[in-house]
């Protein structure tokens, strides 16, 4: 098979897995809603900073929760045999792929019930869309090479906090940066610098990924 | 004498540029005034620190193709070395932050940039303590850092330069060498740049050896 295939053939592994037990996406979703009613009651109005700010920081904490089983959930025994039979460059890359997609997913059901009833208006409705698009790409690429990290650490819950947050700092502050001029309804061409730093970082982010990965791999 | 020159270059140069740096002439510029003889020992730490961590990424490469245990001490002791001269960097750029900005710490891209850079360097510390087993250790940790080590890149200098900075060189501030890094202070402040790395690398071999030895103690040997 090759790579693409490979690829193709592993997220849908991936899907499928989820799908039959649909444990890890209801358990968050209920997460992201619940987090949202939480903030909700606790803050009721907030003043545009403070709303943007929140809104990333259960993002945040939501996609951690939901990445960090990644590597975790499957038996070694199992992993042994994808080892097999497929490259590593193959799994880490569907991997990072189905948490795209998961996290794509994720963040909309997110944005939209923070949005509807964490109600504040936005300048450029689309262009926020996008920001939250982007940062749950970035955090899917780099959560994704961490997780397998502290997956073989064996101690995944709080290492996994404390090896991914320096690193995922830098892609924050672009974020809400991107996100503010999106609130405030900033002209589009003042964003482009933003939007171009996040897609280098994931660029370097998802070479670096596939480079290391086959190390990690090899026990 | 043929192996120290090197040791002995970079304490003679760190001693020129104390001694320069204190008695030499510098121009009289409002808000610094005499604080300007803090970028002496401010910047090159952050020299000294970016080598460090540069050669430890070299010898994280170097190890996941090699294997051998040297190139991980090497590795983890440039980390270390790094983080002191992180702290050192800190420390005399908020003692003068606070003489010409008015603030230990105020809100500028750069100060939070280098501490958030500290603080993967210091995640990098904690994952080795996690781990127990030598060699798995060693080939995680070098994973880590070379996965940390562009994103230390962007945050330390493409972020700074997105937005305004009170440092020079950001957000339309001219650099040094736009206005007073001129005459004699360039002959103290380049010297010392070459001086602390020297000495960086000097304590790094130092902290090298010591590990080495502790390691060579530890082992059960024949």
């Amino acid at each position: 098979m090759t790579l693409f295939a490979q690829v193709r053939q592993l997220v849908y592994k991936e899907i499928v897995l989820e799908w039959r037990s649909k444990y890890a996406l209801n358990g968050i979703l209920l997460y992201v809603v619940s987090t949202v009613f939480v903030c909700y009651q606790a803050f009721r109005s907030v003043e545009g900073v403070v709303w943007n700010a929140l809104f990333w920081i259960i993002l945040l904490f939501a996609s951690i929760n939901a990445i960090s089983k990644s590597f975790v959930q499957e038996s070694k025994g199992r992993q042994l045999y994808y080892y097999s039979i497929v490259s590593a460059q193959a799994i880490i890359l569907s991997k990072i792929i189905y948490n795209v997609l998961l996290l794509l997913l994720l963040s909309l059901i997110a944005f939209f019930v923070y949005a509807v009833i964490f109600k504040n208006p936005l300048g450029d409705p689309l262009l926020y869309l996008l920001a939250v698009l982007m940062g749950s790409i970035s955090f899917a690429t780099v959560f994704t090479m961490i997780s397998s990290i502290s997956a073989k650490a064996n101690n995944s819950g709080t290492l996994m906090a404390i090896l991914s947050f320096p690193i995922i700092i830098p892609l924050l502050i672009v974020l809400i940066k991107l996100s503010k001029n999106a609130m405030d309804g900033l002209d589009r061409g003042v964003s482009l610098d933003e939007i171009m730093v996040l897609f280098a970082i994931n660029a370097a982010v998802i070479a670096v990924s596939l480079l290391l990965f086959p190390y990690i791999w090899r026990d | 004498m043929k192996q120290y020159w090197w040791k002995v270059l970079g304490a003679a140069i760190v001693l020129y540029s104390i001694i320069g740096g204190f008695l030499g002439d510098v121009p009289a510029l409002p808000i610094l005034h005499e604080s300007i003889r803090v970028v002496y020992f401010h910047v090159p730490m952050w020299f000294a620190m970016l080598l460090m961590y540069l050669l430890s990424v070299v010898y994280s490469i170097r190890y996941l193709s090699s294997g051998k245990t040297r190139d991980d001490f090497i590795a983890v002791e440039s980390v270390n070395v790094g983080l002191i001269f992180c702290l050192f960097g800190l420390i005399s750029g908020m003692l003068w932050a606070n003489i010409t900005w008015g603030d230990p710490w105020p809100n500028d891209p750069k100060l939070n940039s280098a501490a958030i850079a500290s603080l993967m360097y210091l995640a990098y510390v904690v994952l080795r303590n996690a781990l127990d087993e030598e060699q798995k250790r060693a080939k995680i940790s070098a994973i880590y850092n070379i996965f940390a080590f562009p994103i230390m890149l962007v945050l330390l200098f493409i972020l700074p330069r997105l937005t305004d900075s009170l440092h020079p060189g950001n957000g339309g501030n001219p650099g040094f060498s736009g206005y007073d890094m001129s005459g004699e202070m360039k002959y103290i402040f380049r010297p010392a740049i070459v001086g602390w790395m020297l000495i960086g690398i000097w304590l790094m071999s130092i902290r090298l050896r010591i590990r080495t030895l502790e390691y060579q103690q530890n082992e059960p040997g024949p």
